[in-house]
């Protein structure tokens, strides 16, 4: 076409970056790639190798290592010879290592970029202005975290050797994500970067190397994602961090629930982007075009369900379909191209069935005329109208580039409607009032709120999601706390492998409990003679569950005795099961005021439950003492209470002191990162201070908002008989606190499993802790245990505090630009 | 009256294969029509949501989304100097001075420019050439026999403070001495108070002194405005009031056009457009200095607002230095090497 021609046609024409650089990378190599451990090339012990492919060409760029488990063996061996002299660098040198990768990456960014783009599909204006800056930023931010680290984190030390498994629709940034705070605070690591897109995380290996990072400190290792599945379970494995799909979550939850592994995750989305009727509607459409058609909607946290207001949803529709008319679909090295190439062709696959699963179901399907490349992985912008809550294509996240759109009347409907997932990543909320978009912003169920703005990353703005989109958050300090463990933690004693057997009436004739310290089994059977002689004394006490506020007899209609020290009979507990755990967990559920309520009224309840217990304490101290021990037991029973009393005071302190913080990220915006709690949260109590260990968790729980539903250990399960007149007492709304006694390991199964439940909290026996864990895949609910210790209740330093309010509360960044 | 197709410039096809057709005014399927007065709707002034940080994102980031290379991008700066109002507003100006301007609006590229890019068949011309009144006849006679328009900024130019009747009579004259447009300024107090029927009234008597044939530019001063709702409340008023053109500033402000600015007062004309199914263009002026700007300006028109908007008749740059660098960059997409300015005659 002539110049003049161009000059009335007025068309874009190709703009191709050039791709030199990264060929000639590739070629250096000669396409193929070994596996990087020990700080050098090695072959895969496997022998074998996999391609990676443009997915906007189909052709193989390289062949990569396949690795097998022997590759794993060697990539952890390599990790854990590192991991003590990495760990023993100060924090300047660590930071001094992470300043020269931040740079390398700088200096390296346009090949980075390109490679990124022909390995992944994206369109390189998003790899050179998004992806590898933010990169860059990431360790940059976590130099600066690794230089702090002995002043901001004095009690805290590496976990240990870090698995972690990465996608491949942010490929180079998600492994900055991962490995930048890892090494920040002393961990080493083996990393796995998706089959897809393996390129970049060997562009940086090569860039390690060039810095000088001592060999092993970094292990990247491409494999397939069954040997993926060996590294997360591999023993020498002290931390799995994953971000993928909650499918694969969810596997990885399961195969690690056998070991105190700290894990986090970060999952799928189906985040909702909702329009207020008086929102910036021609800025709210190219907010959706950032969220939906962002990275060709291979986004986690994009924003894939779109919420209307009904007023304006007609007019919002057809502005949005004029846009698309304008999006440019073609080759990703393109600079002005807007949507690049699907991964691969099984994921371009995928869309498609979903779009025409959708549009069996009803939904009215809207593309653009835009021409599609003809060959490669492509897939036009697509809207989908008339559809409701119920259809697939409302419900599952689709990974494309894919916008399901549906109208509310009032900000309350938007609410309900944008929390009716399971899912909990990112929201963004479009309105010029800012009434209403931070109300909404509160209310959303999500880790990440825009508004107005959709999309915006910060490294030090924590990322992660609530409910199946995961848990633990990158970025920030929150973020460095998943790879961070307390020093205190692994100097404690061992818990007990075994859960405690309580023999109980629908199992056996003969009763039993167990008494003694450390949950071992003392049986004691009601025959016995102590047992007879102190039955008179402790006929008159009628302990029974408490739920929803009110005393309730267990549904099972059966009680157990619970024993002393000594083998005498205490009293008898009621015996939950799992309807009685139903009808806590819903009671828990209901009392969602607790957490609206201001924290000083919840502080001023805390104390008053403190001001109650010292009226009785000795009363208190005095039943208490017959299970606790060693002798004298009375002594040690007034410790527990007098530490109960203070551990309350601490919480009642804590709850209107554990709050957020304000980022500054770039630009004139700020980033709100509030502590939210987590919500209904059930608690397994540990053994070791039956009184002072239940109190511990169920107190900072409460403190920052959330109900619970806790379990006491059956040592001495009577002690909510004198919980609950406290509670009663004190103004604790209805719901709050619920007890339920039983046998823990059954409990533990029904809460872990309950998907009313947010978390699960267990301190008690190795056994439960992986029980609890393997249970807890059904809503991805968060999992905290004593990781294989007993904790010193006792001690003040190691039993209350932060870290405790930290597991209560999960951070909700909400992100609000502003200008006028 | 339905805007009549815009009969774009283009080349006499050499070889027949590609015929030219006018560029019909069209937005989203529907066929505009030219723009006239109607009366104040305070709904739509009062209905304007303008998000400052999302305009500001949108406007930083169409510029990476768009590019345009070589032959492309020759022609894209073709089409800028087809749309440009070379003009020349300073106090020194003389009769000469404005002669001279003519001279390269008749002119725009050098010969062997035109000959290399193989486009003599286009005859370009710029859009307009813009004088102070007191310019306009030397203007007009310099232009006589070559279909360039003359724009005239009247009414008080820049402050536009003068009495409405002087306002008034500056026009008549400007129409009466052969200009064809005439650029005006707006109070921008009417602005700041929200004094949007006194708005209307003063950019409707600005058209009607006009008459049925010179085209209305009302200038919105953007830089005094301060806020971009000003900017789309301020756009809104001057489209109901009949004015051809927005654009955004005198020149003379301390901040003159941006993109953020650009893109409020092209949205406002899309959601005109869409309301009334009348076309309104666009013109950005002031500090719109190199080749590099031009072509993320036509970014912003082809995807806002679509190709109509890439025709003289509904878009303008207000410019007096940009010329001299496209034509640099010309000569670059030529030889390859980067050419001087000094090689270049002036305006």
């Amino acid at each position: 076409m002539s110049i003049a021609e161009k000059f009335y046609t007025m068309e874009y024409g190709a703009a191709p970056e050039d791709a030199k650089e990264a060929v000639e990378w590739l070629e250096r190599h000669h396409r193929r790639f070994e596996e990087f451990i020990g700080g050098a090339w090695v072959t895969p012990l496997s022998g074998e190798y996999q391609t990676t492919s443009d997915p906007s060409t189909g052709e193989v760029l390289a062949e990569v290592a396949k690795g097998n488990t022997d590759d794993v063996e060697a990539a952890v061996a390599a990790a854990r010879k590192a991991q003590p002299a990495w760990a023993a660098l100060s924090g300047h040198e660590r930071a001094r290592y992470l300043y020269a990768l931040a740079r390398q990456v700088q200096k390296h960014a346009r090949w980075l970029a390109v490679l990124e783009t022909m390995d992944n599909g994206k369109p390189i204006r998003e790899s050179r202005d998004i992806d590898i800056p933010l990169v860059a930023r990431h360790f940059y931010h976590h130099a600066g975290w690794a230089q702090l680290l002995d002043q901001e984190f004095p009690n805290y030390t590496a976990c240990g050797v870090v698995g972690q498994v990465i996608p491949w629709n942010f490929p180079l940034l998600m492994f900055a994500w991962k490995v930048a705070p890892a090494l920040a605070a002393g961990n080493t690591v083996v990393i796995k970067p998706a089959k897809y897109t393996p390129l970049t995380a060997l562009a940086f290996a090569e860039l390690a190397m060039e810095v000088g990072l001592p060999p092993g400190v970094l292990n990247v290792l491409t494999c397939d994602a069954m040997t993926g599945q060996a590294l997360v379970e591999h023993p020498g494995i002290d931390k799995v961090a994953f971000t993928g799909s909650t499918e694969v979550g969810r596997t990885i939850r399961a195969a690690t629930a056998n070991s105190p592994k700290k894990l986090s995750l970060e999952l799928g989305g189906k985040s909702p982007f909702v329009v207020f009727d008086d929102a910036d509607l021609d800025s709210a459409v190219e907010g959706i075009v950032d969220a939906i058609w962002f990275n060709q909607g291979q986004v986690c946290c994009a924003g894939s369900r779109l919420l209307v207001q009904e007023r304006v949803a007609e007019t919002l529709y057809a502005k949005l379909r004029a846009r698309m008319e304008t999006l440019r679909v073609g080759p990703p090295l393109d600079k002005a191209i807007d949507i690049g190439a699907i991964v691969s062709p099984v994921q371009l696959e995928s869309i498609r069935k979903m779009v025409d699963a959708g549009v069996a179901e009803g939904a009215r399907c809207w593309q653009p005329k835009n021409p599609l490349p003809e060959k490669g992985s492509f897939y036009p912008p697509t809207l989908l109208t008339d559809v409701h809550p119920a259809a697939t294509v409302v419900q599952e996240e689709i990974f494309g580039p894919v916008l399901v759109a549906m109208t509310f009347r009032t900000p309350a409907e938007a609410a309900e409607l944008a929390n009716n997932t399971v899912y909990g990543l990112a929201a963004s909320i479009w309105s010029e009032n800012i009434n209403v978009a931070l109300d909404l912003a509160a209310q959303v169920k999500a880790g990440v709120v825009w508004v107005n703005s959709t999309n915006l990353f910060d490294a030090a703005c924590g990322f992660g999601g609530y409910r199946e989109s995961g848990y633990g958050r990158e970025g920030g300090r929150e973020g460095m706390l998943e790879y961070l463990t307390p020093k205190w933690l692994h100097a404690l004693p061992a818990a007990p492998e075994k859960a405690v057997k309580l023999e109980t009436p629908d199992e056996g004739e003969e009763f039993a409990a167990a008494g003694s310290c450390g949950g071992q089994e003392t049986p004691a059977t009601a025959g016995q003679e102590t047992g007879a002689t102190s039955a008179h004394s402790t006929i008159d006490r009628t302990v029974k569950q408490y739920i929803g506020g009110k005393q309730a007899r267990p549904d099972s209609g059966y009680s157990f005795p619970v024993y002393g020290r000594a083998g005498e009979l205490l009293g008898e507990a009621p015996l939950g099961n799992r309807k009685d755990i139903r009808n806590a967990v819903e009671a828990a559920r209901n009392a969602t005021g607790w957490a609206k309520t201001s924290a000083h009224n919840r502080a001023q309840v805390i104390y008053y439950i403190a001001e109650n217990m010292m009226q009785r304490r000795d009363e208190i101290a005095g039943r208490l003492a017959a299970a606790v021990g060693p002798d004298p037991s009375e002594a040690q029973a007034a410790i527990e209470v007098d530490l109960s009393i203070q551990r309350i005071f601490s919480y009642a302190a804590w709850a209107d002191k554990y709050e957020g913080v304000v980022h500054n990220p770039p630009g004139r915006n700020i980033a709100i990162a509030m502590n939210e709690p987590v919500g209904a949260i059930g608690i397994l109590a540990p053994s070791e201070a039956p009184l002072l260990g239940l109190l511990s968790l169920v107190l900072p729980a409460i403190a920052v908002g959330n109900t619970v539903v806790a379990v006491p250990s059956e040592r001495y399960p009577l002690v909510i008989g004198d919980l609950y007149q406290l509670l009663d007492t004190s103004d604790v709304p209805g719901g709050v606190v619920n007890l339920v006694a039983g046998r823990p390991v059954e409990l533990a199964k029904t809460l872990a499993e309950h998907d009313g439940i947010e978390a699960v909290w267990c301190f008690r026996s190795n056994e439960e802790a992986t029980l609890v864990r393997a249970a807890s895949i059904g809503n991805m609910k968060q999992v905290w245990t004593n990781d294989g210790h007993e904790y010193d209740w006792f001690n003040p330093a190691q039993a209350e505090g932060r870290w405790f309010l930290q597991h209560a509360t999960q951070v909700k960044n909400i992100w609000a630009p502003y200008g006028e | 009256m339905a805007l009549q197709p815009i009969p774009s410039k283009a080349p006499a096809a050499s070889n027949g294969a590609h015929s030219v057709q006018p560029i019909p005014v069209v937005l989203n399927g529907r066929t505009l029509e030219a723009n006239r007065r109607m009366p104040l709707n305070l709904d739509w002034v009062d209905q304007v949501r303008v998000n400052t940080s999302a305009v500001e994102r949108r406007a930083a980031t169409l510029v990476t989304r768009r590019t345009v290379k070589k032959d492309t991008q020759a022609a894209w700066l073709l089409r800028a100097i087809a749309c440009m109002d070379l003009t020349t507003l300073s106090g020194d100006d003389s009769a000469e001075r404005v002669k001279r301007l003519c001279a390269k609006a008749r002119n725009p590229l050098q010969r062997h420019i035109v000959e290399g890019l193989g486009i003599e068949d286009l005859h370009l011309t710029v859009g307009a050439v813009c004088v102070y009144h007191a310019f306009v006849e030397t203007a007009v006679k310099a232009l006589e026999g070559s279909g360039i328009p003359v724009a005239a900024v009247s009414a008080g130019f820049p402050h536009g403070l003068s009495p409405l009747t002087a306002r008034l009579e500056e026009i008549h004259r400007s129409v009466e001495a052969g200009a064809s447009e005439i650029d005006i300024v707006i109070t921008r107090a009417h602005v700041f108070g929200g004094e949007w029927q006194a708005l209307h009234d003063e950019v409707a008597a600005f058209k009607e002194a006009c008459g049925p044939h010179a085209h209305l530019k009302a200038i919105l001063g953007t830089g005094d405005l301060m806020t971009l709702r000003n900017v789309a409340r301020a756009s809104w008023v001057a489209m109901m009031a009949g004015a051809d053109f927005i654009k955004t500033s005198t020149g003379k402000e301390s901040v003159n056009a941006t993109l953020p600015v650009s893109l409020v007062m092209v949205r406002s004309i899309r959601d005109y457009a869409e309301r009334t199914g009348r076309a309104v263009g666009f013109k950005p002026a002031g500090g719109i200095r190199t080749a590099k700007q031009a072509l993320d300006w036509l970014a912003l028109m082809k995807d806002e607002l679509g190709r109509p908007w890439l025709e003289p008749a509904l878009f303008r740059f207000g410019v007096s230095g940009m010329l001299g660098d496209i034509e640099r960059q010309l000569e670059h997409h030529l030889t390859g090497h980067y050419s001087a300015t000094y090689r270049h005659p002036i305006a």
